[in-house]
């Protein structure tokens, strides 16, 4: 995983609550068994029409987004299927980072796994943000150590994040490597267990 | 302060503790299928990497597999995909359910089937309905593919502790309504993340009185409403389901067993973080008519106009369902037509789901127009359901009978139900292209989509008097 600090950049407004994984990577893309390669299927069916031709109303495919890496998104962004192909799509696709006021477990954790940080503001801070970013030349910057989220037109907030993950992102550590640091505790744990529920 | 069986599982699962990182917690059982598991194993290679505990894992094929000829795979990418599983569990010694296997089925149907899940275990898989094993008063949750892969490599993972919530259901359920309507009733009422963050003890008397089957419907269901995990305490309904199951204790480990998981109930003192109570008998089969699980609604009722909606995000919402599924404000749920039927799926593909239907069915004739299918679960089910001779009910009144898999849950086999067409079925998602791009999902309870199929829309199962003919105000 490459080591994250600052993020800077353009963001895309989806202006949606709820959004699945199921639309995020329609299940027809699943079958891959590598790990790259999900951006050109991002959004599938929203994205294109049933020839393939972009929908021009799809907030993606508008110009002011193009280019974008970091995705401003309503309340519980990512809920449904575990699947991580779609952390995998968004950040093939180009974003580095997701804003909402709320995301579904799984797809929180699959983020952090992937160097894509799931960033949850305040609703009134997100509406700001979502309304800043359609103003021509806004910028977006994501900073990690510091947990803030700042634009150019005089946006502040802060954010929340656990130091175990936040230690994890800045370093791109590998996390089982680091797991496996712990073996001697797993196998006092399995000997342990083995009376507990050695049935 | 006593403790809930959340934090009692919990906590005896610990391997590490330190303030400034989540808890390292051990997993018990990993089971993993065709779809999630490739980049995980993958990984493991490029670094050289083993699974830890190929004992504590356990494999089978569902999402892909097709549901007529089972052999016949006509997909290239899918088949690509079960020769890829093949080959790992080959490679790291895993057991593998595969197609020849009776014990083949739906990765959340078979593990309790096979006495594998059992309770105090902690659970997970790649896949978000591991809640489903919760019913058994296990902590089972789903997982990413990294997290597979950091299982399989160490058998742990670095997990926060979640909240806990009670949510009570006391009283009894009227006649007709059963436990998808149960967990419909709740996400509908408090939406679809209001267990973000939490693990649900679902108690109360509507659930005790509950067989094993219908606690897992519940609990399938539980990521619907954003819970990660759901779970039941264990009783005796728990230990006489799990008795001489092929992984299930044998003999005195079986009583062993018993006395710890009674130790694991909540004690009567227990602290939760948040409890929500609500009566049985306000709750009435019901219909989901839009593009999450929280849009459902009695059968007995309309679908909401944008005046009853309260905030302008879910007007939104509910104008932008309603587009999708090409249905209007206020219109009534029994007049939406129903084309296609599926009843399967790891909330409701297994024998008591089965026998449910077909007491609908039997001796009546499917709706012209309606294409009506029963995927079961799992072999055994399939099985089991052939020999009280089920199969005979379903086909003679016009469903098809498949081979055990995800099937039209997900549509990733052939099962897909066409652009703009509406299907009731008894799986537990309706988001948008679920079932095929276009298709428009309803989700009911086993017994509803029956009688859909029978009117070619949606009928008060309420009103379906013993010899399966609705009254007259039904036609
Ligand atoms: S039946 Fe549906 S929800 Fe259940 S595991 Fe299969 S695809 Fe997932």
């Amino acid at each position: 995983m490459e080591p994250i600090q600052c993020l800077t950049g353009k963001a895309a407004v989806m202006d949606r609550s709820n959004v699945d994984t199921d639309q995020i990577i329609p299940k027809q893309f699943l079958k891959r068994i590598e790990r790259t390669g999900f951006g050109e299927f991002l959004f599938y069916d929203w994205r294109y029409d049933e020839k393939g031709n972009e929908r021009a109303d799809f907030e993606l495919n508008k110009p002011e987004s193009k280019g974008a890496n970091i995705l401003i998104a309503g309340d519980n962004f990512g809920c449904g299927s575990s699947r991580e192909h779609a952390p995998w799509s968004l950040y093939d696709y180009g974003f580095q980072a997701v804003i909402a006021p709320s995301f579904a477990d799984i797809f929180k954790n699959n983020c952090l796994k992937n160097g894509m940080l799931p960033i949850a503001l305040s609703s009134e801070d997100v509406s700001r943000l979502m309304k800043a970013a359609e103003e021509p030349g806004h910028q977006l910057t994501v900073d990690l150590p510091n947990q803030t989220v700042t634009d150019n037109k005089g946006f502040q907030a802060s954010f929340d994040i656990h130091p175990y993950w936040k230690e994890m992102l800045v370093n791109g550590w590998d996390e089982i490597s680091i797991t496996l640091q712990y073996d001697e505790q797993i196998r006092q744990h399995e000997q342990k267990d083995q009376v507990v529920s050695s049935y | 302060m006593g403790k809930s069986i959340i934090e009692k599982i919990w906590d005896r699962h610990i391997v590490y503790k330190e303030d400034s990182k989540p808890d390292l917690l051990y997993i018990d059982l990993h089971y993993i299928h065709e779809v999630t598991s490739p980049q995980a194993f993958e990984g493991l290679r490029l670094k050289g990497r083993s699974v830890r505990r190929p004992d504590k894992t356990f494999a089978t094929m569902d999402h892909n597999v097709p549901t007529i000829n089972r052999y016949l795979i006509h997909d290239e990418v899918a088949r690509t995909q079960l020769e890829a599983l093949k080959k790992n569990c080959d490679e790291f010694s895993i057991s593998l359910a595969d197609l020849d296997s009776p014990d083949q089925g739906i990765v959340h149907v078979i593990g309790p089937e096979l006495g594998l899940t059992k309770p105090g275990m902690t659970i997970v898989c790649g896949d978000s309905h591991t809640s489903t094993h919760g019913a058994f008063g296990a902590i089972a949750f789903g997982i990413g593919t990294s997290e597979v892969e950091h299982v399989l490599a160490t058998q742990t993972l670095w997990q926060t502790k979640p909240k806990t919530l009670k949510l009570e259901i006391n009283g009894s359920l009227g006649r007709g309504v059963t436990a998808k309507d149960v967990i419909l009733y709740i996400i509908s009422k408090y939406g679809v993340n209001f267990g973000t963050g939490y693990i649900i003890e679902y108690c109360g008397d509507v659930i005790r009185n509950m067989s094993m089957e219908e606690r897992m419907t519940v609990c399938n269901m539980s990521i619907e409403g954003g819970a990660r995990a759901g779970l039941v305490a264990p009783d005796e309904t728990t230990y006489s389901y799990l008795l001489g199951r092929k992984y299930s204790p044998k003999g005195d480990d079986f009583e062993k067993a018993v006395t710890d998981w009674s130790s694991l109930v909540s004690d009567d003192d227990a602290e939760y973080d948040h409890c929500l109570e609500i009566d049985g008998s306000d709750i009435s089969p019901m219909v989901s008519w839009g593009t999450n699980p929280g849009m459902c609604s009695p059968v007995d009722s309309s679908i909401p106009t944008a005046g009853e909606v309260k905030t302008e995000d879910s007007k939104k919402s509910l104008r932008s369902a309603l587009q999708y599924m090409g249905l209007e404000e206020g219109m009534k749920i029994t007049d939406i037509p129903v084309q296609h039927v599926f009843i399967g799926s790891c909330t409701n593909s297994r024998l008591e789901d089965l026998r449910q239907a077909a007491d609908v069915v039997k001796g009546q004739k499917v709706s012209t127009g309606v294409r009506a299918l029963v995927v079961p679960g799992s072999q055994r089910v399939k099985l089991a359901a052939e020999e009280e001779g089920l199969d005979k009910i379903f086909t003679e009144a016009g469903f098809e009978w498949r081979e055990s898999g995800c099937s039209m849950c997900l549509s990733m086999n052939p099962d897909v139900v066409p652009p703009g067409e509406h299907c009731a079925s008894t799986s537990n998602r309706n988001f948008e292209g679920r079932q095929g791009t276009g298709a428009r999902t309803h989700l009911v309870s086993p017994s509803m989509a029956a009688a859909a199929a029978l009117f070619g829309k949606f009928v008060d199962i309420r009103q379906i008097n013993a010899a399966g003919i609705a009254d007259e105000a039904v036609k």
